[in-house]
């Protein structure tokens, strides 16, 4: 990487420009800080996917040569890409971090959750979420959601207030003036932050070879058993893929999102390195979530009724 | 289209290219929606599964064509009663530059979502309805934009098809918008007759308007100069967070972790610190894991000073040469943003950069009437979307710029101490709000200054 001014200097015409991506990195980093300066137990929400890991790529630097001064939480929905807990479990060792998990088979085998009979756990995630974040007393929670991912989430503030139920009133939020966040709540509520409010997907992955950060294998095109369901490339396995009528194949497929393997979709695609993959979506003529997400497609609003019920 | 050889040629570039932040203000039906839908996807930055859902939802309503508006409006009340109700944000990018817009709703509460919007813009787009010309609407847009400070100003004299493409129409219109607008201080202002629904001057040069030479919307967002006034300012650094590892590799650091507000540091600087007034010289600059020797606004870095002195998130570092002077007593203007009222006696919040500290509301002298620009003396409270003049007494001093100087060192917000709601946004120092005051008191006899 070259020193930040060689970088600008380089890349744009005017001396004291900053390029889009130093731009949105620098104020990324701002809101990582203001944060560890204002509230008492913040967590990182770590799923193992790329927004995640920008996360805590810039969380890093932020902290520099400090610690980062976060925890990490996990919402397992217990269909996860077994590379993904992998690549999970060696970044908070590698990083000497602490990982807490919140278990959704856990939450099912108490009972505390029932299956859906569509098999999908991705709406299942916001119980366990929330109640950790009650019970861990995290005051500021910082997710990876970014506003380009979704028409509700255009509407999302950088710091956005919840009830104790977690709740999102789209209504009722506060206005976010300058640089100057309000993270002021009374006890129980807390604040989840979105550092990447104003990346793109396109921003994320143009960062990420940039900075050269090591992904999980699935972004990239790889053989796989997959079948067909409702449109989507599912990923077949024990969680329950493929049923009757259902018949698996062996693609090249990749992964444009991590999440549940019931609800994720992968990609035809033989993308296999970071250039191949930028200039695959640089093209896509499909959003991230429209190609690859199941459960935003349940109806017109999924997310923003997710959100309201405390989904991230 | 551009082919796809042509898209991926551009992607080398576009990490490099520039963000432009812009506003959108426009009243309920002067066609904003369409206006922003028509830049979305003429710029093809509206993908196919988007378009698809909107062409659904569209057809679902028996709409003859899909309705722009619905790639905006997000929200299930937004659709279901037509209506915006909150600001967005939306993400687009060309070759030449990278844009987030701020698109704010025209109606009620118009003043607190512009004023949001217009907060972090380098650049305002006013529509207006080329029948209507310049209404009391386009003057408060006109008015706040001039408020927040925002450096360019674009008038798009919209629906230019209604009025038979006529070059006099627009002409009237961009002339007496640019003298009101000028008259309020507002640096730079371009005006283009479009017409969002035929498409002409958005993305696409009109046929319909050969006697027009200036640029389209799109093409004047693309190179407008993005304000670097932040680095002409003297340096302003509000410390965040303290940086100490303790740890066998780094025993000794200390540093302090910011985003330069404003101005160029470099080290071998003298610097003070506020409020305490302790000087220093930066030793190093770290710049999120580099070493650096010069850093400017915005950037977030960490400064290392020569002597160990007490620094605390809140202090602000600054040029000795050039530090601000610190004050107890704040004037400024405000903006209500929330429902609950501001009145004198309010004991608030009041948070500038990373300070937050206990203040109490002094006096309300005047408040401003967007319309006319007339002030009214002693409200005695502000309410929602009022702006007005407040004087608000802090418990601890401040190192506060005025916000014609720096709109990052002389904003502030008003915040509730017992629920935390955002009360005020607040700009210090004088604005162009004092000088009509002044027009105000010579209607009145006896008044000497």
């Amino acid at each position: 990487m070259t020193t930040t001014v060689a970088h600008v200097h380089g890349e744009t015409d005017a001396p004291y420009a900053l390029s889009h991506l130093d731009a949105l990195e620098s104020e990324a980093v701002h809101i990582f800080r203001e944060v560890a300066g204002e509230f008492e137990k913040p967590v990182i929400l770590f799923s193992g996917g790329k927004d995640s890991i920008v996360m805590l790529h810039l969380a890093l630097k932020a902290f520099a040569p400090a610690p980062v001064p976060f925890t990490l939480l996990h919402v397992d929905t217990g269909h996860n890409f077994p590379e993904v807990l992998e690549y999970r479990d060696r970044t908070v060792e590698k990083h000497g971090l602490r990982l807490h998990v919140a278990s959704v088979q856990e939450y099912i085998d108490a009972g505390k959750l029932r299956e859906r009979p569509d098999g999908t756990r991705n709406p299942l995630q916001t119980v366990p979420l929330t109640e950790a974040i009650q019970k861990l007393k995290f005051d500021a929670v910082f997710g990876g959601g970014r506003r380009d991912e979704e028409k509700a989430r255009a509407k999302e503030r950088v710091f956005s207030l919840r009830d104790e139920f977690s709740q999102w009133d789209p209504r009722r939020q506060r206005p976010e003036l300058w640089q100057l966040y309000n993270g002021r709540h009374a006890p129980g509520e807390h604040v989840r932050v979105f550092p990447l409010s104003n990346w793109t997907e396109l921003d994320v992955w143009q960062y990420i070879a940039r900075e050269g950060i090591e992904l999980p294998e699935i972004y990239f095109a790889h053989e796989r058993e997959v079948f067909l369901r409702n449109g989507m490339w599912l990923t077949a396995g024990e969680w329950g893929g493929p049923k009757e009528g259902e018949t698996p194949e062996t693609r090249l497929i990749r992964y444009r999102t991590v999440g549940d393997m019931s609800c994720t979709g992968a990609v035809d695609s033989d993308a296999a390195t970071l250039d191949a993959v930028i200039a695959e979506i640089a093209v896509s003529r499909l959003t991230e979530r429209g190609a690859t997400r199941a459960d935003d497609k349940m109806s017109e609003a999924a997310m923003e009724d997710r959100k309201r019920e405390g989904y991230f | 289209m551009s082919s796809t050889t042509e898209q991926v040629a551009h992607l080398a570039d576009l990490a490099a290219t520039t963000l432009l932040r812009f506003a959108t203000a426009g009243s309920v039906d002067d066609g904003k929606s369409t206006l922003v839908g028509r830049l979305l996807h003429d710029s093809k930055s509206v993908l196919t599964d988007q378009m698809e859902a909107v062409e659904a939802v569209s057809a679902q309503r028996g709409q003859e064509a899909p309705d722009l508006a619905l790639l905006t409006d997000g929200l299930r009340a937004e659709r279901e009663q037509g209506i915006t109700i909150d600001v967005a944000y939306r993400y687009f990018a060309t070759a030449r530059r990278r844009f987030i817009l701020a698109d704010t709703p025209g109606h009620v509460q118009y003043t607190r979502n512009m004023v949001t919007g217009a907060s972090t813009a380098d650049l305002a787009v006013v529509l207006v309805d080329a029948r209507n010309g310049v209404i009391e609407q386009t003057r408060r847009h006109a008015a706040v934009a001039a408020l927040l400070r925002v450096p360019h100003v674009v008038l798009a004299v919209n629906k230019m098809d209604l009025v038979g493409y006529q070059e006099s129409v627009f002409a009237a219109i961009a002339e007496e918008f640019t003298a009101y607008a000028s008259d309020l201080g507002v640096p730079e202002i371009t005006a283009i007759p479009i017409s969002a629904l035929a498409g002409d001057n958005v993305v696409d040069a009109s046929a319909n308007m050969d006697w027009y030479g200036g640029p389209t919307v799109l093409e004047h967002l693309e190179t407008v100069p993005v304000s670097h006034d932040l680095t002409a300012c003297p340096a302003r650094f509000p410390v965040q967070y303290v940086i100490r590892p303790q740890s066998a590799a780094h025993p000794d650091y200390r540093g302090y972790a910011g985003q330069i507000a404003s101005g160029v540091l470099r080290v071998g600087e003298a610097v003070t610190v506020l409020p305490s007034g302790r000087t220093s010289v930066i030793e190093g600059i770290d710049a999120l894991g580099e070493s650096v020797d010069i850093a400017w606004a915005p950037q977030s870095v960490t400064l290392r000073l020569k002597d160990d002195i007490d620094i605390s998130r809140g202090d602000l570092i600054a040029p000795s040469a050039n530090a601000p002077a610190t004050t107890q007593d704040v004037e400024a203007t405000v903006c209500h943003v929330a429902d609950q009222p501001l009145a004198v006696g309010a004991r608030v919040l009041i948070k500038h950069t990373t300070r937050t500290v206990k203040a109490i509301v002094k006096e309300i002298p005047s408040r401003l009437t967007l319309d006319d620009l007339s002030q009214h003396p002693n409200p005695g409270q502000l309410v929602a979307n009022d702006i007005g003049r407040v004087v608000v007494r802090t418990a601890e001093p401040l190192a506060l710029d005025a916000y014609a100087d720096s709109r990052r060192t002389g904003s502030f917000l008003l915040i509730d101490p017992a629920d935390g709601t955002t009360l005020a946004a607040g700009m210090a120092g004088e604005s162009f709000a004092s000088t009509a005051e002044t027009t105000v008191q010579t209607d009145e006899e006896g008044w000497d200054f």
